[in-house]
Formats: C-alpha cells, sequence, structure tokens
C-alpha cells in the first residue's frame, strides 16, 4: 500500500488508474502494480490512505476532538532526516520495496500481504517483543516465551486498557487529546463504561505505534527523540493465529485486530529505573515521567533529549531481530486479516480550542507539495465519494477540522525548506504539516464534496462561507457556499423542552372491566399516580447535582412493580409507560407542520417562551459548548433518560416481557406503514398531499426509531457488560445465545425492506436498535448478517451517483449506517474484513414494487433530527471563530449564535441579550 | 367573627368563614390524639355522668367541650362512643354512631341525646349539621359551575356521567373539548367551595389534582373562597388556580383565528 502511494507520488503509476480502480467495485479488488509481485487489496489501501492522512496531520490537529487522529509524530529536526535515510536504506535491504508500509503509523493497521518484510511475524511470534520499551529493567531475552507468552500478553494488552488515564494526566496530554480519538479521555471520565476499552487500547496504540518504530524499524539506533519523531511503526502480530489473537479480544485486551499497539516507548525513560517487569504496567503510573518529557519536547522542539541508553541498546537488539524476521518471512500471508478500524470516536473530548500562541495566518502562496496535495486530494475524495471510508461524515469532519488547523509552529519555516529538500522519501515529506498546506488541502476536498458539503445546515454553511481560509483558498468555493447557504432550509433541530402531556384515561382499556377483579384495577390506580409522582420527581430534581436515580425513586419503583406482580397488573402498566414515552420523546418537529416550525422558532427566538429561553442559556453558560465530534456514542437524551433509568431501576422481567412484546408488534406495524408516492407532477393540490405524507413519514420514522431503541435496549440488557468479555466467555455465550431466538428476526426485516424498497424508513431504526446491541450481540449469526447486510447497502449507497433513492435519503441513510459503525459495541474490524459481509447478502428490490426509497422523504430537518451530530460541524467553525476573534483581542462568546441568519451577528446578540434581560 | 370582619374589611365572610373553619380544624387536629387516648375518654367520660347527675337540665357535655377545647361534636362522639361501648360491650359500628349522631332520639339514654343534640347544633366546624351544611354549598357551587359552563356553551361531563364509564379518579366536571385559561390549557374543572390554604391544598393535590392531571391533563381547581396566591405555582406543569369562574376563556373555535395558541400542547 505505502509503495502504491509512493508510486502514485513520484508518478510511477497513473493515478487514474488508481481511482478507476477504487471506483470499480464490480472487479477484483486487487491491483496488480508495477511489478506483477505486488498487489494491493482495496480493503488495505484505504485504511492505508486515511492513516496516512492522519498521521501528516497529526502535527497540525491541535484543537476539535478527535477524529480518529493518530500518533501525533513530533518534531522532525533536520539533523534527522539522516536517520531516516539510513531507516530506509537498512529496511529496504530488509524487506523490498513494500516494507516502509509497516514504519508508519497505522490507523487501520495493514494487512501484511503487501509488505514482505513487515515486522508482523517478529512480533507475533517473539513474545519477547511486547515489553523490552517499557522495561529498562526486563531485557527482551528475559521475557518468557513459547506457552507462556500468550499469557503475557494478555496481561500486557490489560494494562494498557488501565494505563491510559494515567498518561492522560499528564498535562502534555491535553492537546494530544484532542488529536486522539475520543477513546482515551473517555478512559479518563470512566474506565468501567461502555467503550472503555476502546478508549483504552486505541492510547495504547498510539503509544504503541511510537514504540514500534524505535523496535521494530531503523530508528532504534537514534536518540529517543527520534523514536517520537519518526512515523513509527506498527508491530503486525498474526492476526490469523486465532490461539493468540482471539477476534474480540479477552476482557482486557482490545479485540485481535490490534495487538500489535502494545509498544510504548513514553515510560521507558531513566527516571522510572524501579519498574517491575510484569506488574508495573498496572501499577505505575506512566504520567510522572512521560507528561513532563512529552512537554519538553513539544516546548523545545528539534531540540533533541538523549534516550535512555539502555533503551536504545534494546532497540538495537530489537531492529535486529526485526530485520532478521523479515528476511526469514517473505511471503504475504492470507488477506483475510483483521485490519483495525480505529476510526470510531469516543466521547466529548474536552479540549476544544487549545489556546494558541501563534498560529500563522494560512496563505496560499506558502503550499508546498500543491501536486502531491492535489493527489492526495483527489484519492481521498474518491474513497469517500465510493464510501469506502467507514463514516463520510467523519472523514468530512476531519477536513473541517483540517480546514481550521491551528499550527502552533511558526517559527520553523526554514526547517521545513530544509526538510522538502532534504527529506527524499516520498512518504517521509510532511505534506500536511504547515498549516497552509492542511487548509490547501481541506479546501481541495471541500471543493471535491462541495454535494455533501451543500446538504449541510444553513449556519454551518454560512460558517464556512464566512470563513476567511476559505475565502482566501479558493473563492469559488466560497461563493459556491454562500449560494448554497442561500438555499438551505435546515435549521438545528433545538429540542424543545416539551410541555408533560399525561395519557389520557380511556374508558375504553382503563376501567373496571378491563381488569380481572376490583383489586387490580384499585391498585392500578394508585399506580398510575405513583408513576407519574415519580416522573414528576424526576424532572424536577433530575439535573440537581448529588441527585440520583436509583436511591431517590429505587425503592418506591420496585415496591410498585411488586404491587403490579401482585395484582398482574403489567399490561396495564406497559400500555401506560410506552404511551407516555412516545408523548414525551417523540422529537421535536412532529406535530408541526412544516411552515410552523420556522414561526415556533422565530418566537422561540424572541423570547415567547422566556422562562425556556433562559433556562437554555443558563445551560449554556454552565456548560461551554464542546465539540464532542461526529461519532457520539449512543445515548438517552433529555426524558428517555427517565424511562430508561425508570427500566434500568424496575429490573423487573415481566414488565420488560410486556414492554417486549408491545414494542416489536409497534414496530412491525410502524414498518409496514403505507406512505404514498407524489401523485404526478403539476397538480397543485399534490404538493400539500405530498407534504402531509412527509409529515406522516417523518412521525413514523421517529417514532419507530424510538421505540427501536428501546426494544434494543430491553432486548440487550440482560447482556449487557461494562467491559468486553474475555474470548472464552464470548465464544460461549455466543454457543449459548446461538440457540435462543432472537426478540426480533432482524435479517427478515431488512430483506423484506430491500426487496419491497422501503429502506429508507427501516434503516434508520435498525440501526437505532442495533446501536443498543451488548458485545456479543454482534457476533451472534444473525446480528452478523443484519449487519453485514447493512455494511454492503452502505458501500451501495453511492452519494454521488444519481440512482433511484434521492440524495437525502442516501444522505440519511449514509449518516445513520456510518454511526452505527463507529460506536464502541460494534466491532471494530467490521468495514475491512468479511467476516460481516461474507454472510450476507443483498437482496434486490423488486422492481415494480413503488418502495419508499424513491420518493423524496428525507429533508435537512429530519436529517439532522436523526442525527443531530451533524451539528458539530457547526460547533467546529464556531468554535475556530471564537478562538480567532479571541486572539484578535475580541470576546470569545461562549453562547454560540446557534441561529446564525443572514441578518448578522448584531441581530443575533441582541436576541441573546434580551432573553438574557428578560425574565 | 365580627373582630375578623373589622380586621380584613377587604374579604367576604364566607372566605374568612372558611378560613377560620379551617384554622380550627388545624388546631383540633393538632389536640384530638390528647383526647381519644383511652384514660382521656374514660375522665371525660366520668366527669359527664357525675356533672350531668348533678345538674340534670344543664348543658354539660358542651360545657365540658369548651372547657378543655375540644370541638362539641367531637366531644359528643367521643362520649356517644364510650356510652354505647359500656351498654353493649363491644366497639360499636360506625353506621350506629353516625345515625345517632345525626339522630339523638335513637340515643336510649334521654339526657345523654339532649347533651349531645346541644353539642351538634353548637359547634359550627364539625358535626353532621356542619356536614350538611358545606355538602350543600358545594353542590351550589358545582351546580354554579355547571351553568356557567352551559351559558358559554361547553359541553361538559359532570361526575356523575363519568363514574358511569368507569373512570377510577374524576374530577367534577370534565372538558369535552379543552379550553385555554389565561393561555393554560384546561381539560378539567374541579370545584372547591371552601378557602384554599397551604394544607388543604396539598392534602387534594395529591389525592385528587395531580390523579386528575394523570388521567386528564391540565385542569382547573376553582376555589370559591378564595386561595393563597403562592399556591398558584403549578400552572406551567397543569394546574391552574381560580377563585371564581374564569373570563378569559379562549375556545379552540376562536384559537384558530388567534393564531396558535401560545401553549398550544405539542
Amino acid at each position: 500500500m505505502a509503495a502504491l502511494l509512493e508510486s502514485l507520488l513520484l508518478k510511477k503509476v497513473d493515478n487514474k488508474t488508481v481511482l478507476d480502480w477504487l471506483k470499480n467495485n464490480k472487479e477484483d479488488d486487487r491491483l496488480a502494480f508495477r511489478e506483477p509481485a505486488v498487489t494491493v487489496l482495496k480493503q488495505e489501501f484505504v485504511p492505508f490512505i486515511l492513516n496516512f492522512l492522519r498521521v501528516q496531520s497529526s502535527q497540525a490537529l491541535t484543537h476539535g476532538p478527535a477524529t480518529p487522529a493518530k500518533t501525533p509524530s513530533r518534531h522532525k529536526p533536520a539533523a534527522q532526516t539522516q536517520s531516516f535515510s539510513d531507516k530506509r536504506g537498512s529496511r529496504s535491504a530488509g524487506g523490498g520495496a513494500g516494507s516502509r508500509s509497516a514504519s508508519r503509523v497505522q490507523l487501520f493497521s495493514p494487512a501484511p500481504s503487501v509488505s514482505p518484510g513487515t515486522e508482523w511475524d517478529a512480533a507475533g511470534q517473539s513474545g519477547s517483543f511486547n515489553s523490552p520499551p517499557f522495561t529498562p529493567g526486563c531485557s527482551p531475552a528475559s521475557r518468557p516465551s513459547g506457552a507462556d507468552r500468550r499469557s503475557n500478553q494478555r496481561i500486557n494488552l490489560g494494562d494498557y486498557m488501565v494505563s491510559p488515564p494515567d498518561v492522560q494526566n499528564s498535562p502534555s496530554f491535553q492537546s494530544q487529546k484532542a488529536r486522539r480519538r475520543g477513546g482515551g479521555s473517555m478512559a479518563v471520565g470512566g474506565q468501567g463504561k461502555h467503550g472503555g476499552w476502546r478508549g483504552g487500547h486505541q492510547s495504547d496504540e498510539r503509544r504503541s505505534g511510537r514504540g514500534g518504530g524505535g523496535g521494530g524499524g531503523g530508528g532504534g539506533g537514534n536518540s529517543r527523540i527520534s523514536e517520537q519523531a519518526s512515523p513509527p511503526s506498527v508491530e503486525q502480530l498474526n492476526f490469523n493465529n486465532l490461539e493468540d489473537f482471539p477476534p474480540v479480544g479477552s476482557p482486557i485486551s482490545p479485540p485481535a485486530s490490534k495487538p500489535s499497539r502494545r509498544i510504548n516507548p513514553t515510560p521507558v525513560s531513566a527516571e522510572r529505573p524501579h519498574s517491575k517487569p510484569k506488574t508495573c504496567f498496572t501499577s505505575t503510573p506512566f504520567s510522572e515521567s512521560s507528561g513532563p518529557s512529552l512537554i519538553a519536547e513539544a516546548l523545545e522542539g528539534p531540540m533533541t533529549v538523549g534516550s535512555p541508553p539502555s533503551l536504545q541498546e534494546e532497540r538495537e537488539l530489537l531492529k535486529r531481530e526485526k530485520t532478521k524476521r523479515a528476511q526469514q518471512v517473505g511471503s504475504p500471508l492470507s488477506s483475510s486479516l483483521d485490519p483495525c478500524t480505529p476510526t470510531k470516536s469516543g466521547l466529548r473530548v474536552g479540549s476544544k480550542v487549545t489556546p494558541d500562541l501563534q498560529t500563522p495566518c494560512p496563505e496560499p502562496f506558502k503550499v508546498t507539495f500543491s501536486l502531491e496535495l492535489d493527489l492526495l486530494a483527489e484519492l481521498y475524495c474518491t474513497c469517500i465519494s465510493e464510501n469506502l471510508v467507514p463514516n463520510i461524515f467523519l472523514e468530512l469532519f476531519f477536513v473541517v477540522q483540517l480546514l481550521t488547523s491551528r499550527s502552533p509552529h511558526t517559527h520553523d519555516e526554514e526547517e521545513q525548506g530544509s526538510l522538502c529538500v532534504g527529506n527524499t522519501d516520498v512518504l517521509e515529506r510532511s505534506y500536511l504539516r504547515q498549516v497552509h498546506n492542511c487548509v490547501y488541502f481541506a479546501v481541495k476536498v471541500l471543493e471535491n464534496q462541495f454535494q455533501l458539503v451543500s446538504n449541510l445546515d444553513k449556519c454551518t454553511l454560512r460558517l464556512l462561507a464566512e470563513n476567511e481560509r476559505v475565502a482566501s483558498f479558493s473563492p469559488d468555493l466560497r461563493d459556491l457556499l454562500t449560494q448554497a447557504q442561500e438555499g438551505s432550509t435546515a435549521k438545528l433541530s433545538l429540542s424543545v423542552p416539551t410541555f408533560i402531556h399525561s395519557v389520557p384515561f380511556q374508558p375504553a382499556t382503563d376501567n373496571r372491566s378491563n381488569f380481572g377483579s376490583d383489586r387490580a384495577f384499585h391498585i392500578f390506580k394508585k399506580q398510575r399516580d405513583i408513576f407519574y409522582e415519580v416522573l414528576r420527581e424526576w424532572e424536577d430534581y433530575h439535573k440537581e447535582p448529588g441527585w440520583s436515580f436509583d436511591p431517590a425513586l429505587g425503592s418506591r419503583i420496585r415496591g410498585m412493580m411488586s404491587q403490579l406482580t401482585s395484582a398482574g397488573n403489567h399490561s396495564h402498566f406497559a400500555r401506560l409507560f410506552l404511551k407516555q414515552l412516545v408523548q414525551m420523546c417523540k422529537g421535536p418537529s412532529v406535530n408541526s407542520s412544516p411552515g410552523d416550525t420556522a414561526d415556533a422558532d422565530l418566537l422561540g427566538m424572541l423570547g415567547a417562551d422566556s422562562l425556556g429561553r433562559l433556562k437554555r442559556l443558563e445551560e449554556r453558560l454552565i456548560q461551554p459548548q464542546g465539540v464532542a465530534g461526529p461519532c457520539p456514542p449512543p445515548s438517552f437524551p433529555d426524558h428517555q433518560e427517565f424511562f430508561r433509568d425508570f427500566l434500568q431501576a424496575a429490573s423487573c422481567c415481566q414488565l420488560n416481557q410486556h414492554l417486549q412484546d408491545s414494542l416489536c408488534q409497534q414496530l412491525l406495524q410502524l414498518d409496514e406503514v403505507s406512505i404514498l408516492s407524489p401523485p404526478s407532477i403539476g397538480e397543485g393540490e399534490g404538493d400539500l398531499e405530498q407534504q402531509d405524507e412527509k409529515q406522516r413519514f417523518t412521525s413514523v420514522l421517529l417514532l419507530a426509531r424510538l421505540l427501536a431503541k428501546f426494544l434494543g435496549f430491553i432486548s440487550f440488557l440482560p447482556y449487557q457488560t461494562s467491559e468486553r468479555p474475555s474470548r472464552e466467555i464470548q465464544e460461549a455465550a455466543i454457543a449459548l445465545r446461538s440457540k435462543s431466538v432472537p426478540v426480533l428476526d432482524v435479517c427478515a426485516v431488512l430483506s423484506n425492506s430491500m426487496k419491497r424498497r422501503r429502506t429508507i424508513l427501516t434503516v434508520p431504526w435498525l440501526v437505532e436498535f442495533l446501536s443498543m446491541l451488548d458485545f456479543i450481540g454482534p457476533r451472534l449469526l444473525c446480528y452478523r448478517t443484519a449487519l453485514g447486510k447493512l455494511l454492503l447497502l452502505y458501500r451501495k449507497m453511492l452519494l454521488g451517483r444519481c440512482g433511484e433513492m434521492c440524495y437525502l435519503n442516501k444522505l440519511l441513510m449514509v449518516s445513520v449506517l456510518g454511526w452505527l459503525f463507529q460506536i464502541p459495541v460494534i466491532p471494530e474490524d467490521i468495514f475491512f474484513t468479511n467476516e460481516f459481509t461474507e454472510v450476507a447478502k443483498l437482496e434486490d428490490g423488486i422492481t415494480n414494487a413503488a418502495g419508499l426509497d424513491c420518493i423524496p422523504l428525507v429533508d435537512q430537518q429530519l436529517l439532522y433530527t436523526c442525527c443531530p451530530f451533524l451539528g458539530e460541524f457547526r460547533k467546529l467553525l464556531a468554535a475556530f471563530v471564537s478562538g480567532s476573534a479571541a486572539k484578535s483581542g475580541g470576546i470569545i462568546r461562549k453562547i454560540t449564535p446557534h441561529f446564525c441568519r443572514p441578518e448578522g451577528h448584531a441581530a443575533c446578540q441582541q436576541v441573546t441579550a434580551e432573553t438574557a434581560g428578560g425574565p | 367573627m365580627k373582630i375578623l370582619k373589622e380586621r380584613f374589611p377587604n374579604h367576604s365572610q364566607s372566605t374568612l368563614l372558611s378560613i377560620f373553619s379551617l384554622e380550627y380544624q388545624k388546631r383540633i387536629k393538632r389536640t384530638i390524639s390528647r383526647h381519644h387516648a383511652p384514660d382521656a375518654i374514660e375522665s371525660h367520660y366520668q366527669r359527664y355522668l357525675s356533672e350531668a347527675k348533678a345538674r340534670p337540665t344543664a348543658p354539660v357535655l358542651l360545657e365540658l367541650a369548651n372547657e378543655v377545647d375540644l370541638s362539641p361534636a367531637l366531644m359528643a362522639r367521643i362520649i356517644l362512643d364510650r356510652f354505647l361501648q359500656g351498654l353493649e360491650g363491644g366497639v360499636p359500628s360506625k353506621i350506629v354512631l353516625n345515625s345517632m349522631l345525626k339522630e339523638p332520639s335513637l340515643i336510649p339514654d334521654q339526657m345523654l341525646a339532649n347533651n349531645i343534640y346541644q353539642c351538634t347544633i353548637n359547634d359550627c366546624c364539625y358535626g353532621p349539621l356542619v356536614d350538611c351544611i358545606k355538602h350543600a354549598i358545594g353542590q351550589e357551587h358545582e351546580v354554579l359551575l355547571c351553568e356557567k359552563l352551559k351559558e358559554r356553551n361547553l359541553s361538559f361531563l359532570d361526575e356523575n356521567q363519568l363514574r358511569v364509564m368507569g373512570y377510577d379518579k374524576t374530577p367534577d366536571i370534565i372538558l369535552e373539548v379543552p379550553i385555554a385559561v389565561e393561555g393554560h390549557i384546561v381539560h378539567w374543572i374541579e370545584s372547591k367551595a371552601s378557602f384554599g390554604d397551604d394544607h388543604s391544598h396539598r392534602t387534594y393535590l395529591n389525592e385528587q389534582f395531580w390523579s386528575y392531571w394523570n388521567r386528564f391533563g391540565p385542569g382547573l381547581v376553582i376555589y370559591w373562597y378564595g386561595f393563597i396566591g403562592e399556591l398558584d405555582c403549578q400552572r406551567d406543569r397543569g394546574i391552574l388556580l381560580k377563585d371564581c369562574f374564569p373570563t378569559d376563556i379562549v375556545t379552540l373555535s376562536h384559537a384558530a383565528q388567534q393564531d396558535r395558541l401560545p401553549q398550544e400542547p405539542e
């Protein structure tokens, strides 16, 4: 892969060939180039490209949350160029053209097929490889090998998971946090949480990547700083060996896809001579030594700090070992490896805008490598357009991050120049290190992906159009954006604090004749009142600090459940519960007609509902907007939280069963709902009817998504674990659970929907359902198949191609699917392996079926309601604006004008002021 | 009462009376347990017996009640209860007790019957007579409410109709088509022919109003004799308090003309 990219950059391979290859999904996935022996798999090349860009830009991106940013490559002092070429030399001797691939930090670890000289094998086979960089006191030779090896690996991997928080403590990581995927910081917050493991092994990956550079490549002999600065290599373990690397990993180990990331050079310093060989990983915080040293590096830049001699020795040793291995192992192994998709973004990341001291103003004439950047941009855009990336919005977010990047370096331009000259390796050049280049690249991509961009909300478009960087790099793009902004209608759907309504008493279902006995009737009378009492109490107190659900309400709820059980009233209560859930959580825009939403918004803006506005303002002030990234984990916002907590506190299996029955039935009914296609064009009345149908579709879709989420929640509740279970437990659980019938036949629902071309309704709610899966769920055949199907569907759903589906319909599907592939419980390797797709196949639609997919049902409002994370673009851009304002002496506006309108800021601010002053 | 009227000339007599009655009830509730203790009952009973013997024509029981600061009607109930226990041995049924209080001529002891009767008619807050008055006032206001609604051409279901339909908890009135009062949606109306003080309002909220809300959504409570202003704090939550029939009523048909209601439910 690296070789392919290198050849491209050197113009040895025609760009067009590669682009065509990327676009073509019919033929073989392989591309043979240059020499017949070297072929590249698409599913390896794409992650490589993504990875390459992340690494390239890691230095420039110091703000915003984490797109799957990777190991930050530090300064590359000019002095090191030499060592780089040394490294190259030594490596090419070992492994030939492809070998370099392994020397880079890879977001997606490459399959070794192309790189005969990679170190995966070395790492996989020598257990000793795991530890040395960590433990100066423990020589590689002292590492047990053979039978003990595996268990050691486990321990190490597990230890990693514990370590990130430690690392996080060090101040120097504050800035890195932003660059890293959210996982790391998530681990700080609470490691036991969903996805905590991911956080763990992400940073693990990051650090080990760096260490690998030293251990595996030619960097071993260099000073410590060079270890960090060089594009580190990733040790590839033998993924194929399922014994060694279980696919989903033990509770302490991340999935097999990443066993390689275990080497961390940071703690290896002279300051920690007392580390114990094994236990030190968990017991000794890394931060003590790593923090300051990293800061030092960051500050001192090219000034190199010498690395401890012991480390150097080890690296040397390892290097030798590796080279040896590399020579021994020449043939690529099978391609069905598990590359990683560590593109998953976790929870919110703290730092929003790093206070930069000096950000050079990006200027077009300072761009270097523009030809290569063009080429990279084209490659990258093709990957995006062809849905070869797991989540297009994640990539778009990354691009916007590049656009708004604030490279803290201004002083090293000369150095940059020398780098350009000195660095002969096309892949080692820092294409995206300078902010000029980043912006250039970002603008290129945005231009190319304009159609996608133009479907973002009005405010985002406005912020983009007003971005001075866009204006200076591409006035054309700015004009297009301005135009698009005028046509755009979507506003971010604010979650309107809805007035709670109770479920009306219906004599038909609620009077005495519906109950088995007077007693049951009277008990239910009380229970209805208790339920609302609990709800009201929750409303009043749940936002107060120190209040928590279970201690406050748990016993009352459980008392109620035992009463329910004794009276056999579960079905009645389940109905009440669901009705109330729907009433409160169905979504903000459902009942109002499209014309009204604007008015209501305007009204709200002017402070009609002043109390609500004030509250929102207060929330803003208390909790300034953080940019959370485009892939938030599944959540239960607003009142949904009450219902989730209620179910958890009640933990009443009878109630859950009744709810499941009811949810399933309602969902399948909703899924069958008939929406009329638009009548022939030209009828005035048709428009209105069409609006009604669209409205109805919106309502049905939002309702189905809500119900599906709760069905998923209840169904997978018994299997939820805070951590990913060990491989053994997983195997046992899979065997056990594959015998029982799943609550919902997702595959059948999906197939049926595809056949009847109703995926636009079915897929969004199925995604909600599947987002509630437990860790083992995705491995069960039924869900594996469903996920595989969804994956195939995603790949097929190319936005750029005119298909029968409307653009926004496709955009919604791509967006929700992309989100699903990024959430913690979905295995990371899903996107770049065959494991899921091999069991799935796509059904062709029945040609004469008048499905929903071809009707323009989705509008921006619905898109943003279903995918609130699209609002992150706006936040990122707004943060950039406020950041620049701060820099130029302005005030940081904590309240971003979320209702940015063409009228301008003045109006916005005025409104804000009024609202604030009002009540 | 006269003193009260002089002190608060702005309030109607019935309001003052209602407040007085509530305060009196509160005081009685605080002290009643003292008189329900078995030894207290016994001592009251013995005092009544000895005094009645000494002065057969005097209203001894009434005097006793005033002396120990207990509502005469309640004193009558305690003594009667004790008397019946002595007569039959067991605990007398409530029905018998109540009917005797209502109709003292049923009491086998002539002297006791006289005393009981004196007590019940001389009690302004307790006893069958007061209950009867209260009930009548309540009915009167319910009828008043119904008439007002009819005047406004609002269709509604009353309590009795609702019971027949099998509702488990019923306010006085359910509007078949909701209205808006001062910008708040009203589905039901409860009439209270009393003054709304914090104590009684809290009790009503827990036992009645929230239950109505839980079943019928937001509604209106009319305290015909007024209420403490601060209690009307649940408006946004769906319980509106008024001291008279509202004048600012918006019906749905009007709403259509006047743009949307500010609080139209979503």
